[in-house]
């Protein structure tokens, strides 16, 4: 779909060194895409990986991608979790096709070499040959070989992974405010309630600024509004890291207030514009702290989502310059009884790919990649609340964007 | 009431069941459930794992309409439909008051601009009320055979 083939001009101009203006050719551009792939995903930032209840036991292993890349990981004997790439040191087969499963050592099928769990090369087959003829040369030496590793890292029970060195540790990758948002809503053991995966027609990024815009809310999701459930919501905020990449949004409501104002509302039997069935938004103050949606982002892929009382992990997958797969991961706890479980499920019908106030994010991101087909020259402008990537204490604000960008341009040298 | 009433009165909740949303009858597809009722859209791979989280999930006929008031009202799509083919229906089990019902499924969606494509199989799981006739869905399970959906899903499959 892009007019920009490899041999392009290897380089997308910024209009200026700021991050307000932020050029159209960066989401059409093949040769841009590439070089995303080898310094962000690649690069020195931290990627979800999966979650450490999906790896109770040694020999659980997920197989997923950081980018384009394919990657597992596994909880190795000692109790250690390792990540490495899902490449056959041999001849590059992918050594896992399952998405997840269980196994004392990893075998590729293709010529059965065999790797630990810790990604060392253990067995070859036919080392030394058949009748001692053929087989690997005198100097190969297998403790010299083993899988392609990258830095783990477990936050809130979220296993993140690097194929950096220079990245930071974890928690000063996603510096205080970003670690703390994290860990408030993932503040017990996680219990997976389901997942599906969205496809989307999309350059990655343009799902990615999405979700850090946090002016679009009230504009392009008209759920909460025309059945007027968000009148009690008080401003909040956003914290944006140093580096500007992660970020989380905030906003706090009166659960209380709600509640009564409701009751109020159907005694008016004013029922057009009511939902029929409130259970869909009945929700109670988990966290005790009355914040009732919280969008975080880790850079360069992953989102964590507290909307009421659904929790839920994203993950922005890139598939090519103009396509992309977000995956939700929907969660609860492992405190939730069963009310607290039928709440989350009913409360579901607000987010995923038919969520009343997310399903326009799946749409939005491809109508500007058609817009843009063939009609790339200039820049979009994100300059609402300013030009720079601070914090800041509302929302009608572009902050959290530029914070990407600027992350962005520094990791791509731009 | 002898077998063959039975299956047609399934067959045509069915085949109701679909028109009413190929058509764009959406008000009253809700009339089709009893209330409470269970309606739930989820991926095979969810389903089989005893996952309960799918994408759409209606305990009543009320969450049902709300649904439908939503895309009505609230959310912004581009404007498409869809053509169910409803396969062979299996009838799995009979109850004094309700039958256990298994049907295949294809939704053909076709956008505004006349772009065609596939976009869900999957496999109808229900349990239909026939203690009254006209017969209604007591629990609809729409399984789905993958769990990727392309762009969004707005009208219910």
């Amino acid at each position: 779909m892009s007019q920009s083939g490899p041999t392009a001009e290897p380089r997308v101009t910024w209009p200026s060194n700021g991050i307000s203006e932020v050029p159209f050719r960066l989401y059409t551009d093949a040769a841009q895409y590439q070089r995303e792939q080898e310094r962000l995903f690649k690069g020195p930032t931290w990627n979800y990986l999966c979650l450490a209840v999906e790896l109770a036991k040694p020999g659980d292993y997920v197989a997923t991608t950081v980018g384009e890349t394919a990657v597992i990981v596994v909880r190795d004997a000692a109790g250690a979790i390792n990540a490495f790439v899902n490449r056959c040191a041999h001849r590059g087969n992918l050594l896992c096709l399952e998405r997840a499963g269980h196994l004392k050592e990893f075998s590729c099928i293709y010529h059965g070499w065999t790797y630990d769990l810790t990604g060392q090369l253990m067995g070859v087959a036919f080392e030394h040959g058949v009748k001692r003829q053929g087989g690997m040369p005198p100097e190969f030496r297998k403790d010299e070989h083993r899988l392609l590793r990258l830095r783990t890292a477990e936050l809130g029970g979220l296993i993140f992974g690097t194929f950096s060195d220079a990245a930071p540790e974890l928690e000063t990758y996603l510096g205080p405010d970003v670690t703390r948002g994290l860990l408030r809503v993932m503040n017990r053991t996680p219990v997976l309630l389901g997942r599906s995966t969205q496809v989307m027609p999309n350059n990655w990024k343009l799902y990615f600024e999405n979700v850090k815009d946090t002016y679009h809310a009230s504009i392009l999701h008209l759920f909460l509004t025309t059945f007027r459930i968000n009148r009690l919501s008080m401003p909040g905020g956003i914290y944006i890291n140093r580096d500007g990449g992660n970020h989380y949004s905030y906003a706090k409501l009166d659960y209380a207030a709600e509640d009564a104002d409701y009751k109020a509302a159907a005694l008016r039997a004013d029922s057009e514009f009511q939902l029929q069935d409130r259970s869909v938004v009945e929700s109670v103050d988990e966290y005790g702290d009355s914040v009732s949606v919280q969008i975080l982002t880790v850079f360069p892929g992953m989102v964590l989502q507290q909307v009421r009382n659904t929790i839920a992990v994203r993950v922005v997958r890139p598939r090519g310059v103009d396509k992309c797969e977000l995956e939700w991961i929907h969660l609860g706890f492992d405190t939730d009884d069963e009310a607290m479980t039928e709440r989350r499920l009913r409360q579901g019908n607000l987010i995923g790919a038919a969520g009343y106030i997310s399903m326009e994010d799946g749409c939005v991101g491809g109508f500007v990649q058609r817009a843009l087909q063939y009609n790339d020259e200039g820049a979009g402008l994100v300059m609402m609340g300013g030009h720079e990537a601070e914090s800041q204490t509302f929302r009608a604000s572009e902050a959290a964007i530029r914070g990407f960008w600027k992350h962005y341009r520094a990791l791509l040298g731009e | 009431m002898d077998e063959v009433t039975v299956r047609l009165g399934i067959q045509e909740l069915i085949g109701d069941y679909a028109e009413r949303i190929d058509e764009d009858r959406l008000e009253e597809w809700p009339d089709l459930f009893t209330d409470p009722c269970r309606y739930l859209v989820i991926s095979r791979a969810n389903f089989a794992a005893g996952l309960r989280q799918g994408v759409m999930y209606a305990a009543s006929r009320g969450m049902l309409l709300d649904r439908v008031f939503s895309l009505r009202r609230a959310n912004i799509y581009e404007p498409h439909r869809y053509r169910h083919i409803v396969g062979p229906i299996r009838l799995k089990a009979t109850e004094d008051a309700a039958a256990v019902v298994h049907s295949n499924f294809l939704a053909v969606r076709i956008m505004h601009d006349g772009a065609t494509t596939l976009f869900a199989s999957g496999l109808y799981l229900d349990r239909i009320n026939t203690s009254t006739i006209p017969y209604r869905f007591s629990e609809r399970i729409v399984v789905l055979d993958s769990e990727k959906i392309d762009t969004l899903l707005a009208i219910p499959l």
